[in-house]
């Protein structure tokens, strides 16, 4: 899905770096939706459409919380396996479904669904206001329901094992981060995905049976249609109630990967566990509470936007922790800069840029300047697109060998971050500027307009880094797949770390370790205590005598 | 060509596999493993940083020369406050964005790995973690108040002598609407759109148009499917059927008194049925798919249920005020282009017809969703014409925009206004030569 994603992307950059401009091998691969090699207007409004959703709700979402909360929460609690393996597999096919509904939705009639990811009725409730509202949009919603049943049952899954199953000595108090993000990411998920299942269902009636719940005074095709009393404003209300707290789905895994390394390879304990534990805690709750800055020029009353402006500033705060934590973990470390390193770096870099413009964006007398333009498509691609995926490359290269018993290869490694960094900035921090001067987000062409004439010049420059940066994701997808039979065999603690999964076998085996549960006598974070002679002392090590315990 | 692309494609996977291979196998040799990052790399690894911080810093500097003045001078009051406000804001994002991320990428050279240096025990410090909280607490309060005394300022209610203008949006192009004489909209409904009434502006005149529009339409439908061949087919069988009862039954002897019908129910049949029969030799009849016949018989059925609603509205009691739907009659509709005086607060009034789009107005700093079914508005004052623009820019053809900034359909980004500021003079005179609504119904 992820590579289905990115090369999306590169084609609607295409059209947005050279408009007009014929490609002769895009009508090769695209057929009618790209006639003489110009990408048609329908076709780039669902790709913009598409991508967007294959990567917030099938990349991100799945692929971070998804996937390393299954690989990492039983063997960092030092569980047997998951509470129900049953449960963890109804998630995992219902998440196959979701996608192959997903990438099928591409191939009906009209084509997918094209009203962007938010999916704003009535454009999507109405099959008459675009092609894309018809088989597609019915298909996008089937699907989407179908994985947050998924998401639901894994979260369900995550919160139960983690209360549950935690074996002798691991207290919530010694929990590495990873697990804590998990936890919250987990409940964030129980508690917001079922108001997005809600909008979904009231919409699919909206469209298939007649009621009008978000639709009003509506004339369109030449006839006025029956629907009276309902309110598109309704949607929105709903669906940023899961729209935000995502963004924290999303960005939560990541931060609590990137603390375990950042961690690990300073060789330093995490500064200020318990405050990053807050911070995730007062994340997870403020992002309920500001869902409606999305919506400041919606026609909502000035008042609610205010209260909202005030919520949305507050989580600048435990974010500003955060990122200050990090950084102070940092200094005076004796930091290997591995690549998993490298990205985690670069996860607070990008965090802290992306969330900076999060200020501006938050206060509402500013948000109507560049609200919908192209300084929002920086500002959350650096934020949560490029941190939670710095986020999760990293925990691939991490963990690589407990996924497959072999290590990637550094050097390529390597390699692939800096290509990924530099396009990363390269493609989003322009935009900025795009979006200061008025540019327009979901246009198809914006180069017709004077008042934007002079920042056009970096549409062709955005787009180029957006190839190079795809392209260079193919280094990553040769080392992953080469690692994974040809890799070095690794060591049973390649990173020198502390925490519980580092003491089970390298093959893999059921039940995680051969003989009995490890017992956890200290927190995950003793680098370079200068009680012990290591660098690194395993949870499971006990206290010596006098040593006072975490 | 296509052989072409994809033999580079295989050639380059054959060649970054063998490079792999013969990396890894030097590395077995030398004993190496993935884990242990050599001193070269630690150094390479950590200047890249610095490499990486002065690029960065270094283009956003250049892209602040090259693109700083993004937008020019805003051309309305309020606008002049957000742009003061982000000035603030921006310097304050641009300051933390340098000095934090010169930190980290300072911090992952300096103490970058040395195996003669071990790294400091620093668990946590409860007065460092205070002063990072309260500061950002500090500095986000006064962006807070900051930002919502200019929100207040701006969403306030409008001034009493604000000169009132409506933007109405559909797929895909703007309408503007100004008061007539008596300087009050007439009210509107979204029954009554009809191309002669692109608003819904409900007057006396306005519902019997749409009325009429609708009885054409029905009986145009109606003469369709009344006409369609297989549904006269079945009728004219059922219809003998009916007149010659005996057939259907197949035996005879039974009672004929059953059967019997009146002379002149009988006599309409026989009518019909010989109507059907010509409708059939004429060649007017039509053939369509059963689903096509369908979706006209829903259709009927739409316009029927249109039809009431109108006539509930035409029914609606005005008690005294009798006058209330002619108020709408001298409003003056305006496309393609409007203008506005110099100096004066606007109260725009946004409706949409179809889906959601939004009006935004960048010179003016102004941006406010159009929703279908609720009206919304947005209030600026203007503060520089168009002409003065013209010579501050020192561009003759610039022009203010209205844009749609709500992706709403395919031709989302090709729907656009041209706005005008001018003097009072020039926007009276401008006008009084707009389009009086319902003046071409004479």
């Amino acid at each position: 899905m992820g590579i289905l994603g990115v090369s999306m992307s590169v084609l609607f950059r295409l059209q947005l770096g050279w408009p007009g401009e014929s490609f002769a091998i895009l009508e090769t691969f695209l057929g009618k939706w790209a006639p003489g090699g110009v990408l048609d207007r329908n076709a780039y409004l669902a790709l913009v459409t598409i991508h967007g959703t294959i990567m917030v709700f099938f990349v991100l979402t799945a692929g971070l919380s998804g996937t390393f909360s299954n690989l990492l929460i039983p063997l960092q609690i030092g569980a047997r396996d998951m509470a129900s393996g049953f449960l963890n597999m109804l998630s995992y096919w219902f998440f196959v479904i979701s996608c192959v509904v997903m990438v099928f939705s591409l191939f009906v009639e009209g084509g997918a669904a094209s009203a962007g990811w938010t999916i704003y009725p009535p454009l999507s409730a109405l099959p008459q206001a675009m092609p894309g509202s018809g088989m597609g949009m019915t298909l996008w919603l089937v699907s989407m329901t179908l994985f947050v049943v998924s998401s639901l049952l894994g979260s369900l899954n995550y919160i139960v094992t983690i209360i549950n199953l935690r074996t002798k000595g691991l207290s919530m108090t010694r929990l590495p981060l990873t697990i804590w993000a998990f936890f919250v990411t987990a409940i964030l998920g129980v508690l917001s995905f079922p108001v997005l299942v809600s909008a979904v269902v009231l919409l699919l009636m909206d469209r298939m049976m007649g009621t009008a719940f978000y639709l009003s005074d509506i004339f369109i095709g030449g006839e006025a249609l029956d629907a009276t009393g309902g309110s598109p404003i309704l949607y929105q209300h709903l669906f940023w109630f899961l729209g935000h707290p995502e963004v924290y789905i999303v960005l939560l895994p990541a931060l609590g990967i990137s603390s375990e390394v950042i961690a690990t390879n300073s060789r330093k304990p995490i500064f200020g566990y318990k405050a990053m534990v807050g911070s995730i805690i007062a994340i997870g709750f403020l992002s309920f509470i500001v869902w409606a800055h999305h919506m400041f020029v919606t026609g909502m009353n000035p008042f609610l936007g205010s209260v909202f402006v005030f919520t949305t500033l507050l989580i600048a705060i435990p974010s500003a922790v955060k990122a200050f934590n990090y950084i102070t973990t940092l200094w005076r470390g004796n930091i290997r800069l591995t690549p998993a390193m490298l990205f985690s770096i670069g996860l607070v870099s990008t965090f802290v840029t992306g969330g900076l413009t999060g200020i501006i964006l938050a206060d509402s007398a500013l948000d109507v300047t560049v609200h919908d333009t192209y300084f929002v498509v920086g500002h959350f691609h650096i934020v949560m697109g490029l941190s939670a995926i710095f986020g999760m490359f990293s925990g691939v290269y991490h963990w690589f060998s407990k996924m497959f018993g072999r290590m990637m290869n550094t050097k390529l490694g390597y390699v692939h971050f800096w290509f990924t960094i530099v396009c990363g900035y390269g493609v989003f921090f322009p935009m900025h500027f795009v979006g200061l001067a008025g540019a327009p987000r979901r246009y198809y062409d914006s180069f017709s307009f004077d008042f934007i004439d002079s920042v056009m010049d970096l549409q062709p420059i955005i787009s180029t880094f957006a190839i190079v940066g795809s392209l260079a994701q193919l280094v990553f997808l040769f080392n992953f797949f080469y690692s994974i039979f040809r890799g070095q065999p690794a060591t049973q603690n390649p990173w020198k770390s502390n925490t519980l999964e580092w003491t089970t076998p390298v093959e893999h085996i059921h039940g995680n370790w051969p003989g009995a549960l490890p017992e956890v006598h200290r927190w995950a974070y003793d680098y370079s205590n200068p009680a012990h002679d290591e660098d690194f002392v395993m949870q499971t090590t006990p206290l010596k005598d006098g040593e006072i315990g975490h | 060509m296509k052989l072409l692309i994809l033999l580079v494609i295989v050639v380059g996977i054959i060649a970054v596999a063998q490079l792999a291979k013969i990396y890894q196998l030097s590395a077995r040799l030398r004993g190496h493993r993935e884990e242990d990052i050599s001193e070269a790399d630690t150094r390479l690894q950590g200047s890249l940083w610095i490499v990486f911080m002065l690029v960065l810093f270094g283009t956003t500097i250049w892209q602040f020369i090259r693109y700083g003045d993004y937008l020019p001078p805003s051309a309305s009051l309020h606008g002049e406050a957000v742009d003061t406000l982000m000035s603030y804001n921006l310097a304050l994002v641009i300051f933390v964005f340098f000095v934090v991320n010169a930190l980290i990428f300072g911090f992952s050279f300096k103490y970058r790995y040395d195996k003669n240096r071990t790294a400091h025990f620093f668990p946590h410090d409860t007065r460092l973690e205070v002063i990072w909280t309260v500061i950002p607490s500090i500095v986000l309060a006064v962006i807070i108040i900051y930002g919502l005394q200019t929100w207040s300022e701006m969403t306030g209610p409008a001034a009493d002598d604000s000169i009132r203008v409506e933007l109405y949006s559909k797929q895909f192009d703007w309408t503007a609407r100004y008061a007539g004489d008596n300087d009050e909209f007439g009210s509107t409904n979204f029954n009554l759109i009809t191309p002669l009434n692109p608003l819904g502006i409900v007057t006396q005149d306005g519902i019997d148009q749409a009325l009429l529009k609708i009885e054409d339409k029905i009986a145009k439908l109606n003469n369709e499917i009344t006409a369609e061949k297989g549904h006269l087919l079945a009728e004219k069988l059922e219809l003998e059927r009916s007149l010659h009862p005996a057939d259907d039954h197949g035996h005879a002897g039974h009672d004929d008194a059953h059967h019997e019908v009146s002379e002149g129910y009988k006599n309409n049949l026989e009518n019909r049925l010989a109507a059907i029969d010509d409708l059939l030799e004429s060649g007017a009849a039509t053939v369509m798919t059963v689903a096509a016949y369908e979706a006209k018989e829903d259709k009927i059925y739409r316009l029927q249920r249109h039809r009431q609603r109108i006539l509930e509205l035409k029914n609606y009691e005005l008690g005294e005020d009798l006058n209330a739907w002619e108020v709408g009659e001298d409003d003056r509709i305006v496309k393609s282009e409007f203008h506005l005086p110099i100096g004066r607060e606007i109260e725009f009034i946004f409706r949409s017809r179809d889906v959601l789009h939004s009006a935004f107005m960048p010179h003016f700093r102004a941006q406010m969703n159009t929703v279908p079914g609720l009206p919304t508005r947005f209030k600026i004052t203007t503060t520089i014409t168009t002409d003065s623009m013209r010579t501050i820019l020192d561009n003759p053809d610039f022009n203010y925009i209205l844009l749609c900034n709500k992706i709403c359909g395919s031709a989302h980004f090709n729907m656009q206004m041209t706005v005008v500021v001018e003097t009072q003079e020039e926007y009276d005179a401008w006008l009084s030569e707009q389009k009086v609504y319902m003046a071409e119904k004479n």
